[in-house]
């Protein structure tokens, strides 16, 4: 099946950076036609995750799949990794430090809120290695 | 009843417009083109807000409202002028000023929109009082944003307030009070003295309302212009006590007028259409934090900010808040009125349209998309504005969606 592939770097020094490819993504939906509560979950999880890679993992690259009826958005870094995964998934749940706290991250929602929006969410992680974050929102 | 979006909202000036791109540039909803020379509006796209009639340094964009001469067809014939008209005049001693100059200039009868608008603050605190859900409240009050949300924003639509415009609420009071008084319904005339195009687009088409409440829509530069040798041979002795508004009305005038009427704690107030475009954006991602009320206006300052007004937008605003000595804090309240509180809202929900999709079936769309992006590659995507589009994907887009023949040619790449 035919599908738009875009890749984003996401650079790890820019917390305001993030959310741009997230518009390009957003902005592409709209012209496809996709209900603008899938774009908001899209949208959402996506940002999420790029602000996460920003945050835990010095960056990395978002890998964006659009077809006509889901999207899947990868998000590949060769940060420190996810010791324990489904402890990082529970809600609140943060090991974000005091500085990054203070700039209004940190709440330890990333998780829980990507796989809230998405309806599939795949964590692969290997300490020291890095993070793949697989998230396929299908369209109603 | 769907709206007509075809209404011009902007007229251009062959003349002249030098193609210079600068509107095209900065239209927020890319929908201006320049062809052969000359700017184009893609009415379904644009929201009104004005910006290309501000940009324009040709004076070619002019903004499309009605001649004053609409008013002498009908008999009876009601003003509702914008707070924001009162920012026009330079030392303003007293708005009875300009209201006794309305019925100079022909009118019949004059009720001030600062009255409808402090109404709407006070059905807006009771709207609060009810709500029991957490999103934050958009504010419907500028028609170019809510029509922005309408065509762009679509999953904004449910924090849309559903409270009439206070221009509505002050056409619909007016007409009753006509009508009470024994005049004709089909002899009365209330004309709308406006600020901006948006204004002039939704009253034509009725956003919320079963049918437009006002007959017409006038500038404030066009009725400064009539009002300003009639005003000044007024004698004090002449000038009536038509005055029936408050500071809250007032206020709403400027930027962060609504908001502060409404009496809540967390809100934001932004103006000017890029603001507004990364409030919904931040919005719409869920990165606003925690607000409950928010208020947009396209221009910045709010109504001064208008392209129909006279005065420089900052001028106005000053002058707003100095008239704010002369008028009680507040005068009008729902209980005086005698109406229903349903009086104030929505008559019905105002429907989303999709402009930017590009094909109505989601698999063409996909094939537009692809082709889009694969066109995308060949160009220097610097958005140089030379193909009359005003970005490499828009030309693409155009392209594709045949609005210009496949075989036009980026001009940097020839
Ligand atoms: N890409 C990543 N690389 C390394 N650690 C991560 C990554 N994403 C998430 N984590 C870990 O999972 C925890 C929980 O993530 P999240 O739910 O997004 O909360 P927060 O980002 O607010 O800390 C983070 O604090 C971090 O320890
Ligand atoms: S700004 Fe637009 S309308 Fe004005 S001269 Fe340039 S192209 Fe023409
Ligand atoms: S009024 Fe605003 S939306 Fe309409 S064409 Fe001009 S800049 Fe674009
Ligand atoms: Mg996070």
């Amino acid at each position: 099946m035919s599908a738009l592939h875009l890749e984003f770097d996401v650079a790890g020094d820019n917390f305001l950076s993030a959310g741009s490819a997230t518009d390009r993504v957003k902005n592409e939906l709209r012209k496809l036609g996709v209900s603008s509560a899938d774009i908001r979950r899209v949208a959402i999880s996506m940002y999420e995750g790029e602000i996460n890679m920003v945050i835990h993992a010095g960056g990395g690259k978002a890998i964006v799949d659009i077809y006509v009826d889901k999207s899947v958005v990868k998000l590949i870094d060769h940060g420190k990794g996810i010791k324990d995964i489904e402890l990082a998934m529970k809600p609140g749940y943060s090991t974000a430090n005091e500085e990054i706290r203070n700039l209004g991250f940190g709440a330890g929602m990333g998780l829980p809120n990507m796989k809230k929006y998405a309806d599939e969410l795949i964590i692969e992680s290997e300490v020291g290695k890095g993070t793949t974050v697989t998230m396929i929102v299908n369209f109603s | 009843m769907d709206r007509i979006k075809t209404l011009h909202t902007v007229t251009l000036d062959f003349d002249k417009c030098k193609g210079c791109i600068t509107c095209m540039r900065r239209c927020p909803t890319e929908a201006i083109r320049v062809r052969d020379g000359k700017a184009s509006v893609d009415f379904d796209k644009c929201i009104a807000c004005g910006e290309c009639v501000r940009l324009c340094p040709h004076n070619a964009k002019k903004p499309a409202y009605d001649d004053f001469d609409v008013i002498n067809n009908y008999k009876y014939k009601i003003a509702i002028p914008s707070p924001s008209l009162y920012g026009q005049f330079n030392n303003l001693s007293d708005v009875n000023y300009v209201l006794t100059g309305l019925l100079k200039i022909g009118f019949d009868d004059v009720m001030e929109v600062g009255k409808g608008a402090e109404l709407a603050s006070e059905t807006t605190r009771i709207l609060f009082d009810r709500k029991n859900d957490d999103y934050p409240v958009i504010s419907t009050a500028c028609p170019a944003v809510l029509e922005l949300i309408l065509v762009k924003y679509h999953n904004l639509k449910d924090n849309l307030l559903n409270l009439l415009a206070p221009v509505d609420i002050t056409a619909k009071l007016a007409r009753d009070r006509a009508i009470e008084k024994g005049i004709p319904p089909e002899d009365i005339g209330v004309f709308f003295i406006s600020p901006c195009p948006a204004k002039v687009f939704a009253l034509k088409c009725g956003i919320g309302v079963q049918k437009p409440y006002v007959d017409g829509v006038l500038a404030n530069s066009d009725v400064y212009l009539k009002l300003l040798p009639v005003i000044n041979k007024l004698s004090e002795s002449e000038v009536k006590p038509l005055s029936k508004m408050s500071i809250i009305g007032l206020q709403w005038a400027s930027s962060g007028g609504e908001t502060a009427a409404a009496y809540r704690d967390k809100y934001l107030a932004a103006d000017g259409i890029e603001n507004v475009i990364n409030i919904l954006n931040s919005l719409e991602d869920g990165t606003l934090g925690e607000v409950e009320f928010i208020e947009l206006g396209a221009c910045t300052g709010g109504c001064v900010g208008g392209v129909m007004n006279i005065e420089n937008p900052f001028v106005a605003k000053a002058r707003i808040r100095e008239l704010r000595t002369k008028f009680p804090g507040t005068r009008n309240h729902l209980a005086d009125e005698g109406k229903s509180l349903e009086y104030y809202l929505w008559e019905r929900e105002p429907t989303v349209k999709d402009v930017f999709k590009l094909h109505k079936d989601r698999a063409t769309a996909m094939e537009r998309l692809l082709k889009i992006n694969e066109l995308m590659e060949e160009l220097p995507q610097i958005d140089c504005g030379l193909c009359g589009a005003p970005t490499c994907r828009a030309f693409c887009e155009d392209k594709v969606g045949g609005v210009i023949s496949m075989d036009q040619k980026c001009p940097r790449l020839k």
